[in-house]
């Protein structure tokens, strides 16, 4: 397949056309897409629109953009106007939203073609797709294995061949997980960098929007162009986007990169000697490797499953049968609150919820959310004195390959557990990346995690392009 | 080590979360819950009285923007994905108990 960069370069100099890279991505999603249920929504009719709406502007000799006719899948959890939008949960079935996302908005401003709408977790919470109320989406690689999640679907259409780029949010790792799953390039930016407004919220402090692509290149054009300040979103950083493509081949020679002993804790033997090898690439070109502990990482997990359910459960208040979305009857309000709450979401969303709920509740406040945010601090100062040794950490994305269907779906511990390498990241509003790097259990990929400071993103990606050169994938 | 948690505790927290559950749902929901606020016990231990919380990663500053009028979102548009409407509101069953 070709890259997203090949593509709006030929759609812009007329070589090739929005109209026939569509037709391309509509075939391959038509080939696979009833095998791996990627997609929750193909808008075929609007994406052949904007399609023919790029191709007339090219004609007219206009700029249409650095994504000009690119086709992306995006998560169904961000708002476009009048497309099908259910966060892969009945409460939400039939919905259409009133407005985009900002990230929408720019996506089309950049000459992208979104083309449909992915399978996730229901409201993101799961690290497989198998809690999306849709059924799960197949790993492409191999359709016994889950792709991990929550944005499994996303980086499905990637690894399909159905979409060269993709949209996923990051709340605990639901970017870089399913990309080091089904073997791509993930990021989730700092917080604030790309807007919100219109990302549907699972915990608001936490979430973040960011890219899939099959190389670092995509990857670097798709968060250019999406990032920078948004006055919808008050949690946006100020500034506008960073120059991030033109940063991508700047290599790491004389940077400090940190292989994080907490970060390979646990991993699988083959992702323990992918994450080493890594480290022997960027040692060859030209980085300076010394070795970290940050304990404090180990309380990342028990951290993050008191915040971010605390904030799911007010953020999942405005469900409650009235704007939009399911509504159960019952003969009084609260009573239809109550039917609709209960037969719209599923096990694991309530489970989260009423563990929110829990630590929110008067007598457990202190003990539970209130030590979790003081944990955060702490993980915030133990980044920040990692960074003053070094410029970049490193260490696995996740424990393990690809894992099978059901194998962690009784115990929502063992799946908690998944994200463990991942979750600091965003506890701290840090930027990370998975690279595919190397294979492991039954040739599947390991995924190699790049951390970096806030507003680290082009250093991440000029490190992670030196691990693609190493690969020798381009 | 039992679990922290009681069965009562989770009817209650369901009942707070307009969520009504099922006796085998609430006795897997104690199971489970319990298992993940005992791996959160590993942060009870810690002496963290001097820390202070961090709510949001960069501190969330109050953001005030002009007081101009511009588009919102069309009534009859967000109206159309109501579930059920009235004169041009939202329509709900009823809230009050009914007059003696």
């Amino acid at each position: 397949m070709k890259t997203a960069q090949s593509i709006a370069r030929e759609v812009q100099s007329g070589e090739s056309s929005a109209s026939a890279e569509l037709d391309n991505s509509l075939s391959a999603i038509r080939a696979r897409d009833e095998e791996l249920n990627v997609f929750l929504y193909v808008d075929e009719e609007g994406a052949r629109a904007t399609a023919a709406s790029i191709d007339e502007r090219v004609a007219r000799g206009e700029d249409v953009g650095p994504l000009a006719g690119v086709p992306i899948a995006i998560k169904d959890n961000m708002c476009q106007t009048g497309i099908p939008t259910t966060c892969s949960s009945k409460i939400l079935e039939g919905w259409r939203p009133p407005y985009n996302a900002t990230v929408i908005d720019r996506l089309i401003a950049a000459g992208a073609v979104p083309v449909g709408k992915t399978n996730l977790d229901e409201f993101a919470m799961g690290s497989s797709t198998e809690n999306s109320a849709f059924g799960p989406t197949r790993n492409p690689l191999d359709p016994s294995r889950v792709p991990g999640g929550s944005s499994g679907g996303s980086a499905a259409a990637v690894a399909a061949n159905m979409t060269p780029l993709a949209l996923g949010s990051d709340t605990g790792g639901s970017i870089r997980q399913p990309a080091a799953l089904c073997g791509l390039i993930g990021m989730k930016p700092s917080y604030g960098l790309v807007s919100r407004y219109g990302l549907i919220a699972f915990a608001s402090s936490l979430d973040q929007i960011g890219p899939f692509s099959k190389n670092v290149m995509d990857a670097a054009i798709l968060l250019e162009a999406i990032a920078g300040h948004d006055p919808l979103d008050s949690t946006s950083l100020p500034e506008p986007s960073p120059s991030l493509v033109a940063h991508v081949n700047d290599g790491v020679a004389g940077k400090r990169i940190a292989l994080v002993r907490e970060l390979v804790e646990g991993a699988d033997e083959d992702v323990v000697i992918s994450v080493n090898r890594a480290v022997e690439a960027l040692k060859d070109a030209g980085a300076t490797i010394v070795e970290l502990s940050i304990p404090e990482f180990r309380l990342g997990l028990s951290a993050y499953y008191l915040i971010a359910p605390a904030e799911a459960s007010s953020n999942l208040a405005r469900y409650d049968g009235v704007r939009y979305g399911l509504r159960v009857d019952a003969e009084d309000v609260a009573a239809m609150n109550e039917a609709t709450r209960t037969a719209g979401f599923g096990a694991e969303v309530k489970r989260r919820i009423m563990l929110g709920t829990y630590a929110l509740s008067a007598g457990y406040f202190d003990a539970y959310y209130g030590q979790a945010l003081k944990v955060r601090t702490r993980m915030i100062d133990a980044f920040k004195r990692a960074y003053q040794q070094a410029d970049l950490l490193i260490g696995a994305t996740t424990p393990s390959v690809a894992f099978a269907f059901g194998t962690k779906t009784s115990d929502p511990m063992s799946m908690y557990l998944s994200d463990v390498f991942t979750i600091p990241t965003n506890l701290a509003g840090e930027a990370a990346v998975s690279v595919p790097f190397g294979t492991g259990e039954a040739g599947l990929p390991v995924g190699v995690q790049l951390l970096g400071p806030g507003r680290s993103e082009a250093q991440l990606f000029a490190a992670a392009r030196v691990l693609e050169i190493a690969e020798d994938r381009s | 080590m039992t679990s922290p948690l009681r069965r009562e505790d989770v009817a209650k927290v369901a009942k707070l979360a307009r969520l009504s559950l099922t006796d085998e749902e609430l006795d897997l929901f104690t199971t489970q819950l319990g298992q993940i606020l005992e791996h959160a016990n590993d942060m009870s231990t810690l002496n963290l009285d001097d820390v202070i919380p961090t709510a949001h990663p960069f501190g969330l500053i109050n953001v005030v923007r002009d007081d101009v009028v511009r588009p919102s979102l069309d009534r009859d548009v967000v109206l159309a994905m109501a579930p059920d409407t009235e004169g041009g509101r939202f329509a709900v069953p009823r809230i009050m108990g009914e007059a003696p």
